[in-house]
C-alpha cells in the first residue's frame, strides 16, 4: 500500500494505493491521522485502491469519526463497484460523501 | 493502539517461538480483543490439558501451538493472552486431551483441533455451497470479529406482541431465484433490498429460519434419480450459537457477515420490521457416537450433551444428540448467547425449536419448573425479548397450551394449524373447538392471554398453503426416502384434484380456499404468522418436508406475484385490515359480556341466525361479531366487526345481527366474489344491500363492518 497526502488550507488529500487489510491499515492510520486532525474536511482518492478489508473500513470510520466533531467532510471519490457495494453491505456507505470525480468531490467540500 | 493500554499488566509474560503471552481473564468465555492483543478463555470439565492453537486464515497447518501453563488455569477455565495478532487473519482452536472413555461420557482426542464453543464468526463455509477442503485440519474454524458496528440510534422495536404479524422466511429461499431482481441473491443484502416489498406487504416481524452457521453439506447425498445433490438446506443443525452463517452474506467471502447482518437488521428496525430468530438449542451438528468430533464433543461431552448410562446420545430431537440444556454450564451458554444476540445484534425475538427439550432434565424426564425456561424468561438482558417457544419436541413431549410460560413464553399454535385446517376442508365436530381458536384459544391460556399462542396455519415444516389445498397426500419422493419422511397427518384437501389441474373450478376453489384461510388467520386473536410466498401461492409440488432442496422446491419465485396476483392482493389487503382494526388484537380474552356499556358484548357468536351459533356436531357454519367499543380490551375504539364462515358445499343465507341506531353493515371482504370485489379498501366498503341478511357463498368467509 502506498499513500500520497496533500494539503490545503481546509481539505486534507490522501490518495492510497494498494490494498487496505489488516496488514496495511494500521500503516495507514499513523500516516494520515494527525493529517486528519489538523484539517476541517478529507477527501479520500480510492481510485487505485483494490480491496478494502474489515479492518479498512474501520480506520475510514475513524477519519470520518473526528471529521465529524468538526462538523467538517469526508469525500471518498474513484470507489470500485466491488468495494462501494461491500460497503453498502456493511452499512458504512452512508457515513460518507461518494463522488466520481476529484472536481465533483472539491465542490462538495 | 497505544492510548488505550491502560493496564499496567497487558505486557507478556511468555514466549514461544517468537509469540508472546501471558495469562488471560477467565471471563468472558470465547476470543476477546484486548489492548495489544486477545484474551483466550475457554472450559472444559474433564480434560487434563489444553493447547491453543492459531492459524494464519485458511493456511493447512497452525503457526503456532501453545499449551496452557498450569498457572493459567482458574477452576475449570483457561485463560491466556496472546500479544500482537493479526486479528482479522487469525484463525483459533483447541486441542484438549483427556480421557477416551465413552462409557463414562468423554470423548477427548487430542488428535483433533476443536472450534470454540463461544466463538462469533466461523470459518469453513464462507460462501455457500462453495466445494471445502474436505482433508483439512480442522474444517470449522473459530475467528474473531469486530464487536464496533455502529448503531446510530437503534434499538430493537419492542412492537406489542398482538401488533404483530409475523412472515416466516428463509433467508436464501427469499431471494435466490432468477426472478428476486436484487444485485446479491440469496444473501442478507438481498433480503435488504426487499424491505420495501415486505412493507407492501404488510407484515412487520421477520422470523428468520436458521442463521446460525450450520454446515450445508452435513449429511449431503445425491440423489440417486436426478443425480441432484441434496443438502442441508434449512440448517436446523447449529455448529455454532454465536456465528452468523457467513453463506448468506455476499461478503462472506471477505469475513463481514456480522455487519452485513447489523446492516439489515438496523434497516429493518428502521422501517418498522422486528427481526426474530428461529434457534435451535435442542442438538447440534455433531450428530450421535458415529457423528464427527467438531467443538462440543471434544471439549467436554459430558457437560453438553445428553448420554445414556452406558454413555450414548439421547436423541430427543430425532437427529442424534441432544444439548444438555439444564446443565448449569449449558444453561449459561444458551443465556450468553441469547443475551449477545439480544444486544450485539439488536434482535426483537426468538422462536425455539423443539422447545420442549429445553424443559427435559439432564437424564431426558421432563421438569416441572425448568431452570433454562425460567432463567431466560427472567433475563434483564432479555426483557423485552419475545420468547415463542415451539412447544414439543421429537421425544413425544407435547406441550402446547402448557408449556412453563413464567408469564411471559408464547408458543406456536399446532392446535390452531389443526383445527382451521380440518374446518376448511369441511370437517365437522369442530365448531366448538374453532371458536376458542378465533378467540385466541381461551381454552389453552386461560391465565396467559390471547398472546400466549402464534397462529399459523402452514409453516416451513409441511405443506404450503397452496399444496395445502392443492394435495391429499404428501410426495416427498424428491427427497430420497421413498416418501417415508414428513407428516402423514396433514389435514389437506386438493378440492378435487390431486397436484396441478386445468379444471377451472378446481382452480377457482382453491384460489378461494386459500382466501378463505388467510381471511380466517388475520381475524384471529393471537399473533398471526404468514408463511413466505404463501401470499403469492407459492408451491412444494406436494413436498412436506422440503430440508434437502436448494432448488425451486423452496426457492420464491418472483413472478408468482404477477401470476397469482388476485391471492397477492387478497393477501396484502386482509393484513392491512388486520392492522387497521384494533378490534382483532386483543391482549386479554374476551370477557363475554358488555363492560364498557355499550349495548353489546366484547363479542358474540351466530349462525345462520343472528345471536344462535349452530354449536351441533354436524355444523359447517361459524359467525363472531366484534364490538368495537370493546376493542383492545376497552382500550380503543373500532368499528363493530362481523365474521362469518360457511364450508358447507352450499351457499347459506346468515340472518345478520342488528347494529345500534344509525349505524350500517359494510363489505370489507367476501371471498365467494372475483375480484375487484373479494374485498374493498379501508373507507371504500360498499354498503350491505339487505342490512338483516347475506347470502355466503359455498366455501367462503365474508367480513362485514358496523359504522
Amino acid at each position: 500500500m502506498d499513500v500520497k497526502i496533500s494539503t490545503t488550507d481546509k481539505i486534507v488529500t490522501i490518495a492510497v494505493e494498494g490494498s487496505i487489510d489488516s496488514n496495511t491499515a494500521g500503516d495507514l492510520q499513523s500516516k494520515i491521522m494527525d493529517k486528519v486532525a489538523e484539517s476541517q474536511n478529507v477527501l479520500l482518492d480510492f481510485s487505485k485502491v483494490d480491496f478494502v478489508s474489515s479492518a479498512g473500513l474501520r480506520v475510514l470510520l475513524m477519519i470520518y469519526r473526528q471529521i465529524k466533531s468538526k462538523n467538517g467532510k469526508v469525500v471518498l471519490v474513484g470507489v470500485s463497484e466491488e468495494i462501494y457495494d461491500v460497503m453498502s453491505m456493511t452499512g458504512f456507505v452512508n457515513f460518507f460523501e461518494i463522488t466520481d470525480t476529484i472536481e465533483n468531490a472539491l465542490k462538495t467540500l | 493502539m497505544a492510548d488505550f493500554d491502560t493496564r499496567i499488566d497487558y505486557y507478556p509474560t511468555h514466549e514461544l517461538n517468537g509469540i508472546k503471552y501471558r495469562r488471560g481473564h477467565v471471563l468472558p468465555f470465547g476470543a476477546t480483543i484486548v489492548p495489544n492483543g486477545v484474551n483466550f478463555s475457554i472450559y472444559s470439565s474433564a480434560a487434563t490439558s489444553c493447547t491453543l492453537v492459531l492459524f494464519k486464515k485458511n493456511a493447512p497447518q497452525p503457526f503456532i501451538e501453545i499449551p496452557f501453563p498450569n498457572e493459567f488455569i482458574i477452576g475449570n477455565v483457561y485463560a491466556m493472552i496472546v500479544f500482537d495478532l493479526d486479528l482479522e487473519n487469525l484463525e483459533y482452536g483447541y486441542r484438549m486431551d483427556g480421557p477416551y472413555e465413552p462409557e463414562k461420557g468423554h470423548r477427548f482426542n487430542k488428535e483433533i483441533v476443536l472450534s470454540d464453543p463461544y466463538a462469533k464468526a466461523l470459518g469453513g463455509r464462507d460462501t455457500w455451497l462453495a466445494e471445502p477442503n474436505w482433508d483439512r485440519l480442522y474444517p470449522f474454524r473459530s475467528r474473531l470479529v469486530f464487536e464496533d458496528f455502529d448503531w446510530e440510534g437503534d434499538s430493537p422495536l419492542d412492537t406489542p406482541i398482538e401488533d404483530l404479524v409475523i412472515y416466516e422466511m428463509h433467508v436464501r429461499s427469499f431471494t435466490i431465484h432468477p426472478s428476486s431482481d436484487v444485485k446479491y441473491k440469496g444473501t442478507f443484502a438481498g433480503l435488504k433490498e426487499k424491505i420495501p416489498y415486505l412493507l407492501d406487504l404488510g407484515v412487520n416481524c421477520i422470523e428468520l429460519m436458521p442463521i446460525y452457521e450450520f454446515d450445508e453439506y452435513e449429511h449431503s447425498k445425491t440423489d440417486p434419480n436426478t443425480g441432484e445433490l441434496l443438502v442441508n438446506y434449512w440448517g436446523y443443525s447449529t455448529l455454532n450459537f454465536f456465528a452468523p452463517k457467513s453463506g448468506y452474506a455476499a461478503t462472506g467471502k471477505y469475513g463481514m457477515q456480522v455487519d452485513e447482518l447489523k446492516t439489515l437488521i438496523k434497516e429493518l428496525h428502521r422501517n418498522g420490521i422486528e427481526v426474530m430468530l428461529d434457534v435451535v438449542f435442542n442438538h447440534t451438528a455433531e450428530g450421535d457416537h458415529r457423528g464427527p468430533t467438531i467443538s462440543f464433543k471434544g471439549i467436554d461431552n459430558k457437560t453438553y450433551y445428553m448420554l445414556t448410562p452406558e454413555g450414548y446420545y439421547y436423541n430427543f430431537s430425532g437427529t442424534g444428540n441432544t444439548l444438555n440444556c439444564n446443565n448449569p454450564i449449558v444453561r449459561n451458554m444458551v443465556l450468553d448467547c441469547l443475551r449477545y444476540w439480544a444486544a450485539e445484534y439488536h434482535i426483537d425475538g426468538f422462536r425455539f425449536d423443539l422447545a420442549a427439550i429445553l424443559g427435559r432434565s439432564q437424564d431426558g424426564s421432563p421438569l416441572s419448573n425448568p431452570p433454562l425456561i425460567e432463567s431466560l424468561a427472567y433475563d434483564p438482558v432479555l426483557a423485552k425479548c419475545k420468547l415463542i417457544a415451539e412447544a414439543w419436541d421429537a421425544g413425544g413431549l407435547y406441550q402446547v397450551g402448557a408449556f412453563p410460560a413464567y408469564g411471559r413464553w408464547a408458543e406456536w399454535n399446532g392446535k390452531y394449524r389443526d383445527t382451521i385446517r380440518k374446518f376448511l376442508k369441511g370437517d365437522v365436530g369442530l365448531v366448538g373447538e374453532l371458536s376458542q381458536r378465533v378467540q385466541g384459544s381461551p381454552d389453552m391460556y386461560q391465565l396467559r392471554g390471547t398472546t400466549a399462542g402464534v397462529n399459523f396455519i402452514t409453516c416451513h415444516d409441511g405443506f404450503t398453503l397452496y399444496d395445502l389445498v392443492s394435495y391429499n397426500e404428501k410426495h416427498n419422493d424428491a427427497n430420497g426416502e421413498n416418501n417415508c419422511d414428513g407428516n402423514n397427518d396433514n389435514y389437506s384437501w386438493n378440492c378435487g384434484c390431486e397436484g396441478e389441474t386445468d379444471n377451472q373450478d378446481i382452480k377457482n376453489l382453491r384460489t378461494r380456499q386459500i382466501k378463505n384461510a388467510l381471511a380466517i388467520l388475520m381475524v384471529s386473536q393471537g399473533v398471526p404468522m404468514l408463511l413466505m410466498g404463501d401470499e403469492m401461492a407459492r408451491t412444494q409440488f406436494g413436498n412436506n418436508n422440503t430440508y434437502c432442496h436448494d432448488n425451486e422446491l423452496n426457492w420464491l419465485n418472483w413472478e408468482l406475484k404477477n401470476q397469482n396476483a388476485e391471492i397477492f392482493n387478497f393477501a396484502r389487503h386482509i393484513i392491512h385490515f388486520r392492522k387497521n382494526h384494533a378490534a382483532l388484537r386483543m391482549k386479554d380474552h374476551f370477557q363475554n359480556r358488555d363492560y364498557k356499556q355499550t349495548g353489546f358484548p366484547d363479542i358474540s357468536f351466530h349462525g345462520t341466525q343472528a345471536w344462535n351459533a349452530d354449536w351441533s356436531e354436524s355444523s359447517r357454519i361459524f359467525a363472531f361479531m366484534l364490538d368495537g367499543g370493546h376493542a383492545k380490551n376497552g382500550t380503543a375504539n373500532d368499528d363493530t366487526i362481523y365474521v362469518a364462515m360457511n364450508m358447507y358445499w352450499e351457499a347459506l343465507p346468515f340472518e345478520l345481527p342488528k347494529l345500534s341506531a344509525g349505524k350500517k353493515w359494510y363489505v370489507a371482504v367476501n371471498t365467494a366474489m372475483q375480484p375487484p370485489f373479494d374485498f374493498h379498501a379501508l373507507n371504500e366498503e360498499p354498503m350491505v344491500e339487505n342490512q338483516n341478511s347475506f347470502t355466503l357463498g359455498e366455501r367462503s368467509v365474508i367480513i362485514l363492518i358496523g359504522k
